[in-house]
């Protein structure tokens, strides 16, 4: 949206401001607090807590004014207003009494203290002391599950917990129930929130109400926190986090604002998956064995590398498989040690090709590869095949918001601000921007989608394939007489015609190459009319993409070599083979390789199968680039201290090298060593290095402090194991210092470990961290985007792919399911997360299900690509008949290979 | 010459003065009961720790010698997991017992705690906790604040209503 510039006057001084914005969003971004609980920059204004009030003049000879309520007041040309006033001040500061009459006493156990908006703004509005003698009203409170706490005695009625999680994140187990002083916040009855996106509300809420139940088992304050900029690892979307140690055990997780991808939020499972790191699975020691039939055994620190230079002499024939969980120099680091022709990269067949497609498109073609941000934007959505709440949540919410552009736009039309919240809902009623879903089973976000369609792989690409058919103009696919998809096909082009940013969101995560096209073939269609159309597919991991843009071969690739040629040291790098491929295949591998190396940090089959097993860093340990699914390279540093004997997979792979070289290096490098080599050996990183600032970066002569000036306790901390202090960590590789000292204002926007400014000591601190609210990080948003688009259209032409699965005769089509608790590796490993991991089961619609005569919760064998597996069925009616969806990557599930056919009986 | 025998004579003068030297350790000083010595946690009146693990007297404090874990025990009582004060570094401000929300921590007159070895000098909670309510009696944190945490139930204190029934709907 293009807004003009105008001129204002805030207590006498001229601004310049953008017409159209509110008065308080735009007094932020001019850096004037306004004091306000119910503006939510993500949510809007409604007017509800009356505390935002300023005063407001008619012209310069109005000396009265009138009190307004700034969130509502939209910025007009020649605005007087005055926040100073001695009259909003004092209406401030009985607003804020009013409310804290019924707020209880309980700060010193209130998991939001010392990052509490109340707190804040009870400060800035200048209550200092409690009148109120009298009683106050109280409130039952309720079980919302393992994620959050509910103390609804807290609570200040401003009603943003409820316009969150069910206007914004599309919530419906949550509500605001009873009147007047009554008002309370919370579900029917206890029960565990829904919705992916409940943990949201610890960061919404601006008191105690909603805090965060998996850092109340080791609560420590914000001061005390020791944080580093982090990036979530937990799926292909690259949500930026900020991660917060203590005592050496990672705290917690909080939202890093990223204008470009995930904005004020992120979903469950990054927020609470990182209990893995400090779980019971960590890999905390060397271990060895010396033959196959042995159990592992831990091995001395000081003999690993005694131990690992025969294996890796220079006679020695070595091969390595890279993961895509591992950053960029980690794989970087191995393919340097074994080579170009003997690095492999630890996905299937399917998976890597499938993926260097999508890539492929997105450099070549010409296509707008969206940020989440530009998602958001869209006012034409469709989905092939991939259900966005299970496998890259923070792109479901992005296409939910995408789904009200028409509101905005009608909003817009009539003359009501588009942030204010409340009329502009009211006037669109349920009318929704397109958004159109073809997935096997039902999704979410049905209740945003113009139609849903539910169908086979092949059903879907064939709606793909027919309405790229019809955009451009062709015959429909032949052969194909379904009424339905023909119709419903036309009806897509025709909106996707209509709209001027249609996105089309492709999936990768089920695994059907179809699919992939018809959503390439309805983009490069589009592309072909010049139209300005986005595409953005979703990956399996966190790094996949980054995996793409490096050479190497498949696992599948990997198998295939092993069992002609074998080798004398296989080494994998923090990938768990068994989740990829057949356990045969697997072994088989194994039992070709001389000697298996694994580095890894959880305790997985791969790192039991290991000779050697060498303990690497998990996220929070270590520092590393990692490229989501738009291409955007971003970096995670440490946080944490990694246990003795522990290192980063870059650095074992570094001194390993050594070996190679006949010079075991004594140190095992530096991290811009090796961000060097990697660009010099694969230009296409070369941004990396330009943008991400260097270990050499300081401030001041100083580098960024990870820790707030009121860190507390560094003189008695370690005092019990020894009272005389240590020197503090370093950190050569990065530059963020394990320490309280240097400066903190405004460190570069990918370098920022903590929102904190004067008088804001909640997470709202981060109206000083952005140019304006809902804008960019100033200076610009972390990360820089590998893939730039193409300069010339070069659409090209898919084809429906033979070879694919279709479904046929009486078999089952057996397609995979995500869930999002329990289908990542990492997340489930989480204790709390693994409370909401349902058991494997097969979801069938109820015709079939007593087609084969059993009912919920019975359990079948389910025989599939040679595996047999028992599960419990689940009725799911929205699947379309013979096709059965089977929830993957669950804890202790083994692999499948899906889609595929296969028969499913009764026992 | 006349200043020599002067002081000389000053001199011998205070020989029939009081004696200013106090014979310590075989006589005690007195010390006034705010006097800030010693630091230690006390207990409510029900005998229970009164520290809630809040973390201010770690945040206040101006050399960081105290250092604590919150910890929630049965019935969602708050308590410290560990609570650590290195009393080398200590400076005895008592800002802690200024800071700390539930007269948990406080400075009693004794500063008797020379060791010979520093690593004594720090103190965990088995060393700080005292069985008494220390110099502020009666107060009970957990009767005044808002959750329910084992001392009253919601709504149960003097200040508080009954817990709201949201299906009511009389004004």
């Amino acid at each position: 949206m293009e807004m003009k510039v105008v001129n204002i006057r805030i207590d006498g001084k001229p601004y310049e401001a953008h017409e159209g914005k509110s008065l308080l969003d735009t007094a932020l971004s001019l850096g004037l607090y306004i004091p306000h609980f119910c503006y939510h920059p993500a949510l809007g204004s409604v007017g509800a807590c009356r505390l935002c009030a300023v005063k407001k003049f008619r012209d310069t000879n109005d000396t009265r004014g009138r009190i307004v309520m700034s969130c509502m007041e939209p910025v007009v040309d020649g605005l007087i207003v005055s926040i100073n006033d001695p009259d909003a001040k004092a209406f401030r500061a009985a607003v804020i009494e009013s409310l804290m009459t019924n707020h209880p006493h309980d700060c010193p156990v209130c998991d939001e203290g010392g990052e509490c908006h109340l707190q804040d703004m009870t400060v800035m509005s200048g209550h200092n002391y409690r009148r109120f003698d009298f009683r106050k009203r109280t409130h039952n409170d309720q079980y919302l599950g393992p994620f959050i706490s509910h103390e609804m005695n807290r609570c200040i009625q401003c009603y943003r917990c409820v316009r969150f999680y069910r206007d914004y994140a599309g919530g419906r187990d949550f509500n605001v129930f009873a009147t007047h002083n009554n008002v309370f916040f919370g579900r029917h009855e206890d029960g565990t929130l829904q919705n992916e996106f409940s943990g949201n509300l610890v960061e919404v809420c601006p008191t105690g109400v909603f805090t965060d139940k998996t850092f109340r088992e080791h609560y420590t304050r914000k001061w005390d926190l020791s944080n580093a900029p982090s990036v979530c690892v937990h799926c292909s979307v690259g949500c930026n986090i900020i991660a917060g140690e203590r005592y050496d055990t990672l705290r917690r997780i909080m939202n890093r604002y990223n204008g470009a991808v995930n904005g004020y939020f992120i979903c469950d499972r990054g927020r609470f998956g990182y209990e893995f790191v400090n779980g019971k699975d960590r890999i905390l020691s060397p271990r060895t064995r010396d033959s196959r039939d042995l159990e592992q055994a831990e091995m001395p620190a000081d003999q690993v590398f005694t131990a690992l230079e025969p294996l890796f002499s220079k006679d020695r024939k070595i091969m390595g498989i890279g993961s895509p969980r591992a950053s960029l120099e980690s794989n970087y680091a191995l393919l340097r040690l074994v080579g170009e022709e003997n690095f492999f990269h630890g996905i299937s067949g399917k998976e890597q090709s499938l993926t260097r497609a999508a890539l492929q498109f997105m450099q070549n073609s010409g296509i707008v590869v969206p940020s989440l941000k530009q998602v958001e934007k869209a006012d034409a959505v469709i989905i092939l095949g991939e259900d966005l709440t299970n496998t890259a949540p923070m792109m479901a919410l992005a296409v939910r918001q995408a789904a009200r552009n028409i509101q905005i736009t009608e909003a817009l039309a009539k003359g009501i601000p588009f942030w204010n919240d409340l009329p502009v809902r009211e006037l669109a009623q349920d009318r929704k921007s397109p958004v159109y879903i073809a997935t096997p089973v039902k999704d979410s976000l049905d209740d945003v989608a113009e139609r849903s369609f539910r169908g086979t792989p092949a059903g879907i690409s064939k709606l793909g394939f027919n309405i790229s058919s019809v955009i451009k103009r062709q015959a429909i696919v032949p052969g194909d007489n379904d009424d339905e998809i023909r119709n419903l096909a036309e009806q897509i082009a025709r909106t996707l015609l209509k709209a001027e940013n249609p996105l089309v969101i492709a999936g990768i995560t089920c695994l059907d190459g179809n699919v992939l096209n018809a959503g390439m073939s309805i983009a490069s269609s589009l592309l072909s009319l010049n139209k300005k159309v986005m595409f953005i597919p979703v990956l399996p991991e966190s790094n996949s993409m980054g995996l793409a843009l490096m050479p190497g071969k498949s696992l599948d690739d990997a198998a295939d070599t092993l069992s002609v040629q074998g080798t004398d040291t296989l080494i994998i790098l923090e990938n768990d083979l068994f989740r990829r491929a057949d356990e045969d295949t697997v072994a088989n591998m194994f039992g070709k390789s001389g000697r298996v190396v694994v580095l890894d940090y959880l305790n997985n089959p791969t790192a039991r199968a290991a000779d050697i097993l060498l303990p690497a860093t998990a996220f929070a340990e270590s520092q590393g680039t990692i490229v989501n699914n738009e291409g955007r390279a971003q970096r995670y540093y440490k946080v944490l201290a990694a246990g003795e004997g522990i290192k980063e997979s870059w650095q074992w792979l570094n001194q390993v090298s050594g070996i190679r070289s006949d010079n075991v290096p004594v140190s095992p490098g530096h991290f811009d060593d090796i961000v060097a080599s990697m660009v010099t050996a694969l230009p296409v990183f070369s941004a990396i290095k330009e943008y991400i600032p260097d270990a050499d970066f300081r401030m001041l002569n100083a580098k960024v402090p990870r820790q707030t000036f009121r860190y507390s306790g560094r003189t008695a901390m370690n005092a019990h194991r020894a009272v005389s202090e240590k020197r503090v960590r370093q950190d050569p590789d990065s530059p963020l210092a394990f320490s309280m000292e240097g400066r903190r204002e405004s460190p570069p926007s990918s370098l920022v470990p903590f929102y904190w400014t004067p008088g804001w000591n909640s997470v709202q601190a981060f109206y000083n961290y952005i140019d304006h609210p809902n804008g960019s990080m100033k200076g610009g948003d972390p990360g820089i985007r590998l893939i730039r688009q193409a300069e010339r259209v070069n659409s090209g032409s898919f084809e429906m792919i033979t070879g694919y699965f279709e479904s046929e005769g009486d078999g089952w089509l057996i397609v995979p399911l995500y869930r999002v608790f329990g289908s990542e590796e990492l997340s489930s490993a989480a204790s709390s997360l693994r409370q909401l991991v349902d058991d494997p089961a097969i979801l069938v619609n109820r015709r079939d299900a007593e087609r084969l005569n059993v009912d919920d919760g019975d359990s079948v064998r389910l025989e599939t690509s040679g595996k047999r597996l028992v599960v419990k069925v689940k009725i799911e009616n929205s699947l379309v008949s013979g096709v059965a969806g089977l929830t993957v990557n669950l804890p202790g599930m083994n692999f499948v290979d899906l889609p595929a056919s296969g028969e499913i009986l009764k026992i | 010459m006349i200043s020599i025998l002067r002081s000389i004579w000053l001199t011998f003068l205070h020989i029939f003065h009081k004696r200013e030297t106090v014979e310590y350790p075989e006589v005690k000083p007195y010390l006034a009961p705010r006097y800030r010595g010693r630091i230690v946690l006390t207990r409510d009146p029900d005998r229970n720790e009164r520290c809630v693990a809040c973390y201010l007297c770690a945040a206040v404090c101006p050399v960081d010698c105290i250092s604590l874990q919150a910890a929630t025990g049965e019935k969602g009582r708050r308590h410290p997991e560990f609570f650590r004060i290195n009393f080398s570094r200590c400076i005895f401000c008592g800002f802690c017992e200024e800071a700390c929300p539930t007269n948990a921590i406080q400075l009693i007159p004794d500063f008797e705690m020379g060791e010979y070895i520093r690593q004594n000098l720090v103190y965990e909670k088995e060393h700080l906790l005292i069985s008494g309510e220390g110099k502020y009696h009666g107060y009970n944190f957990y009767k005044h604040a808002g959750v329910a945490m084992g001392v009253k139930g919601k709504g149960e204190g003097d200040t508080e209503y009954k817990p709201v029934d949201v299906k009511d709907l009389m004004p």
